[in-house]
């Protein structure tokens, strides 16, 4: 059969795929929400009602503010447009309000911010090498839309469960996208704006910090690729450090005018939170709970160990808490932070060393995002997205980073699926079978247009299609085993774990492309 | 390989779309004494499940037929007794005999929307890509193309999945008999087509053309010969699917004749309240295909070369028709899932004909029109005038739908928007009437010529 080339406008398909993706949002917006709809319609209102120096003092709703201070500007702009579609949402004491209006709205708000996050992949497909000539279905920059624009993640996160992670993300991947432009200073800048919207972005900014100053302010390298000292640019230096410092200032400083700084770090950084959150991201300290309780278990069956002397506290219990190990050593924030920074060590040096251009700093953010994700204190599942959306943008161009993409974004992004566990079974099937099956259709699209062979070799193959039954083990066989009562949280760590296994996977195979990858600063000829 | 991602990518898109929609209102949802659609099939499970079937279509004091009484044939009545079983299994409350009634919950309506769309997978679907597959015309995109667009179509979707109804399953069948008769499978196909019958007697619109076909064909192949034989086979294929269909209510001669009354109920007015609006469109719909289908012959000949062209227009007349069940989906409280998918539709339908086909005359087979209005108007530009004709009504229904849901009609005329809508539909339905069947007479002539060029 002849394929017909398509007769449109090159750009119309982005068009196409941008309103598809708007639609199926708006279809959405009478789904579940969870309590972070909740969270925000209190910030709308305390943004609204309350004058800035009470913002991070505001108590009344348990939802208090911990975003830094530019999303609180973001807020308080929103709430003025809120205000047309019902006032009743503004009213601080108004908690848990959500009439249909105040659904619409916040709804069509991230459905709206979400603009933000379309132009930043419109401007990531840019940056992508072309291969000229390609039936449309093939090109790298449709695939990238497609795994960007339809990512299922952010469909969970944002549309179902209620976040702006779309207009966050937006503003990522538009400073990563400069960066590859060479346009660094807006791309310094986009991540200054970034780190005050939302400051889980630290775990990043290493990654930038050891690319501008080894890549932008060393303007030159040795043939060899190795660092040229003399090179030292400190015009580059003092005008990035003056971006930084400036956006800052702006965000943070009437706060610190007012004195309130430590009030607002310590809402920001809240380390009462236990090691894992109530559904355990499936990172180290999932697999490392689990092998504390086998230990345990055998512990008591072969004798070695008390059972009246073990710990009684759950670690799967629905409240935050702290909660002590019983065989293998407890773990404390300090040694989560030296865990973290030791596993993004070796890339950061790697970067320092021989620099692969903006590849091989989006190689190295993508490893700080996910080690941090394996190792962080109270990790939450959603952080996933901020290692597996980069990795998209590697992914169509290159086999290998194709492999460890479609690893883990299908084991990443099926962890996601305990955000829509409610009370309400009936949602969570529904949402389960909804956009699952529309990730499918991502990976199938992905998988096809790589020929020249299988992109998985069996045994992943084979780990991956384990999701099936574990899906059906958790979802339909357990809730009607005896072991429901008893042990209700199961089949959640059962899922946490089996995908912890492919996100260690992933993040180690990712390890060794980096510090393998041939150096390509010879071929690059702008840095 | 590429053929059947591109599909599977299609199917899932559908998927995706139905199950967003089943997220919003059915049918007299939260509106007692009577509620709705949705109700009744949770009723007709009660009723099947827990009475025996000489009861099912009489009234007795266990079966009160004027509170949802059965009124489908008997294949819809096994259906909702193998939802019964399944629904006995998750939840016995749920086809409690009497003590159901009104019952509405939320893994409830998970379990009546995974029964459509369990039907859904294993009926409609299917027999979609099928037919995409072998029987358009076109290049594999097309195809593809096509089968996004009636998967996509709004109008079922939100029937089904919205308002609560089973029409998958009989399209499906129809569907199914449709296939098998254009691949001279006439057997099967008979036997799915009477399936569909004894689902829906609605089915009995196209019955006219599948019966004068397949008697067309046997007729053909020589009374005396061959085709005297075909046609025993076939007639003993539709009578035996209709007594095994009908087995149980054969005992008593009175059995068939109550079901006959509950299916056609002259007594009634044909739009009652009750299933006035259902009934309504429904009903137009397959007025017109019948009304199409004069010319049977041809008329499956033109469902087995759909040209892509004529299948967007095609698609644009069933867009008219979704447009005129706009009242029924706002008393459903199904406002916001009708705008979206609609939009979606329409955009996707006129993305897809900017970027797979041309509209140029010859497309748009306006070459009928060319030869009616050469001796009148011989300088008209006819392509224009079918695009602005396009766009006008488009803001013709948009603005309808605006002022259906937002406005007051003015006391006088209190139906006054339903009624515009009716009228602008049933325009465009006699537009598409003419244009549909002009086609099918010029259709020979072109046919010849088209194998010339080909």
């Amino acid at each position: 059969t002849v394929m017909a080339a398509p007769v449109t406008n090159d750009q119309s398909w982005f068009f196409a795929l941008a309103l598809g993706v708007s639609f199926l949002k708006c279809l959405l917006i009478n789904a579940y929400h969870s309590t972070d709809f909740e969270v925000h319609r209190n910030w709308l209102a305390l943004t609204h009602s309350l004058p800035a120096a009470q913002w991070y003092y505001e108590a009344t709703s348990e939802w208090t503010l911990d975003y830094p201070p530019l999303f609180a500007w973001f807020e308080y702009g929103l709430s003025h447009i809120a205000r047309f579609f019902d006032k009743e949402m503004l009213v601080v004491q108004n908690l848990n309000y959500a009439s249909p209006a105040t659904i619409l709205f916040q709804r069509l708000s991230v459905i709206v911010a979400d603009v933000v996050f379309f132009y930043a992949v419109k401007e990531c497909c840019k940056c992508l090498r072309e291969d000229k000539g390609k039936d449309l279905l093939g090109k790298p920059s449709f695939i990238l839309t497609v795994l960007l624009l339809w990512n299922f993640g952010l469909l969970i996160v944002d549309h179902i469960h209620f976040q702006y992670n779309g207009f966050l993300f937006g503003v990522l991947l538009l400073s990563i996208a400069r960066h590859f432009q060479n346009r660094h200073f807006e791309g310094a800048l986009l991540f200054s704006i970034l780190l005050n919207l939302k400051h889980i972005y630290l775990y990043i900014a290493p990654a930038y910090g050891i690319y501008l100053l080894r890549c932008f302010c060393f303007t030159q390298s040795n043939a060899d690729g190795s660092l040229q000292w003399r090179s030292f640019s400190v015009v580059r230096l003092v005008t990035l450090g003056t971006i930084v410092l400036s956006t800052f200032s702006v965000s943070f400083g009437p706060f610190i005018a007012l004195g309130q700084l430590p009030q607002v770090l310590s809402r920001l950084f809240p380390f009462k939170r236990g090691l894992c959150h109530a559904y355990w991201a499936p990172n180290i300290w999932a697999l490392y709970n689990i092998a504390d309780k086998a230990f345990s278990i055998l512990g008591v069956k072969f004798k070695l160990l008390d059972i009246n002397k073990l710990p009684k506290a759950s670690m799967t219990g629905g409240l935050v808490q702290e909660f002590q190990h019983s065989v293998l050593p407890s773990v404390s924030p300090l040694a989560t932070l030296i865990c973290t920074v030791l596993s993004i060590l070796p890339a950061l040096f790697r970067i320092w060393h021989r620099p692969n251009g903006a590849r091989g700093f989006l190689r190295c953010l993508v490893i700080c995002a996910l080690g941090s994700f394996m190792f962080g204190w109270h990790v939450h599942e959603k952080a996933i997205l901020m290692a597996i959306l980069p990795l998209s943008l590697l992914a169509v161009e290159s086999r290998e980073d194709a492999r460890i993409f479609l690893i883990l974004s299908i084991t990443g992004h099926y962890s996601l699926f305990p955000l829509l566990f409610t009370t309400q079974v009936a949602h969570q099937n529904i949402s389960h079978v909804a956009i699952y099956n529309l990730h499918i259709g991502n990976v199938i699209l992905h998988l096809f247009f790589r020929k020249g062979g299988a992109l998985l070799n069996p045994l992943e193959a084979t780990y991956l299609l384990g999701l099936i039954p574990l899906e059906l083990i958790c979802e339909f066989v357990y809730p009607l085993t005896v072991w429901q009562k008893t042990f209700p949280f199961l089949p959640l760590m059962l899922t946490s774990v089996y995908c912890a296994l492919g996100v260690t996977y992933a993040f180690i195979r990712l390890y060794i492309s980096l510090l393998t990858c041939s150096d390509s600063t010879k071929k690059i000829k702008t840095q | 390989m590429e053929n059947w991602s591109l599909f599977s990518l299609c199917v899932l898109l559908g998927l995706t779309s139905r199950w967003a929609v089943s997220f919003h209102s059915y049918s007299g949802a939260g509106k007692p004494p009577m509620f709705g659609d949705y109700e009744a099939q949770r009723h007709w499970q009660e009723v099947t499940y827990n009475l025996p079937v000489h009861e099912w279509y009489f009234n007795t004091t266990n079966n009160d037929l004027n509170y949802w009484g059965l009124d489908y044939p008997p294949l819809t009545a096994y259906h909702s007794l193998v939802c019964a079983y399944v629904a006995k299994l998750l939840n016995p409350e749920w086809v409690e005999l009497h003590a159901s009634r009104g019952y509405e919950s939320h893994s409830h309506k998970l379990f009546m929307r995974a029964t459509v769309l369990f039907t859904d997978i294993l009926i409609y679907i299917p027999a979609v890509l099928l037919y995409c597959f072998y029987f358009c015309d076109g290049s594999s995109k097309q195809k593809v193309a096509t089968a996004l667009c009636i998967l996509l179509y709004p109008g079922l979707i939100l029937i089904d999945y919205g308002h609560f109804q089973y029409n998958s399953v009989s399209l499906g069948l129809a569907l199914w008999g449709i296939l098998g008769l254009g691949l001279g499978w006439d057997l099967f196909g008979s036997l799915a087509f009477t399936l569909a019958l004894n689902y829906k007697q609605m089915e009995l619109y196209h019955s006219l053309p599948f019966f004068c076909y397949l008697l067309g064909k046997c007729i053909k192949q020589g009374l005396t010969g061959r085709g005297f034989f075909q046609l025993a086979k076939i007639s003993l294929t539709v009578l035996v699917t209709f007594a095994l269909c009908w087995m149980p209510f054969l005992s008593d001669p009175k059995q068939p004749l109550q079901v006959l009354h509950r299916l056609f109920p002259f007594g009634r007015g044909l739009f009652e309240d009750k299933v006035a609006n259902t009934w309504c469109s429904l009903n137009v719909l397959i007025k017109i295909k019948t009304l199409l289908s004069r010319e049977t012959q041809l008329f499956l000949s033109y469902c087995t070369h759909l040209g892509f062209c004529l299948f967007l227009r095609l698609m644009f007349f069933l867009f008219v028709f979704f447009h005129s069940m706009l009242p029924l989906l706002v008393k459903d409280g199904l406002l916001l899932p009708y705008v979206v998918t609609s939009l979606a539709f329409l955009f996707l339908s006129l993305y897809l004909l900017s970027a797979l086909e041309r509209s140029t005359e010859e497309e748009l087979r306006l070459g009928i029109y060319r030869k009616l209005t050469r001796h009148w108007l011989p300088k008209l530009n006819l392509s224009r005038i079918i695009k602005w004709k396009f766009w006008f009504s488009l803001v013709a229904m948009a603005v309808l739908s605006f002022t259906s849901v937002w406005l007051e009609p003015p006391a006088k005329f209190p139906d006054l928007f339903p009624v515009l809508v009716s009228i602008l539909s049933f325009l465009h339905f006699l537009g598409f009437i003419i244009y549909f069947n002009l086609v099918q007479l010029m259709e020979p002539q072109r046919k010849k010529s088209q194998k010339k060029t080909n």
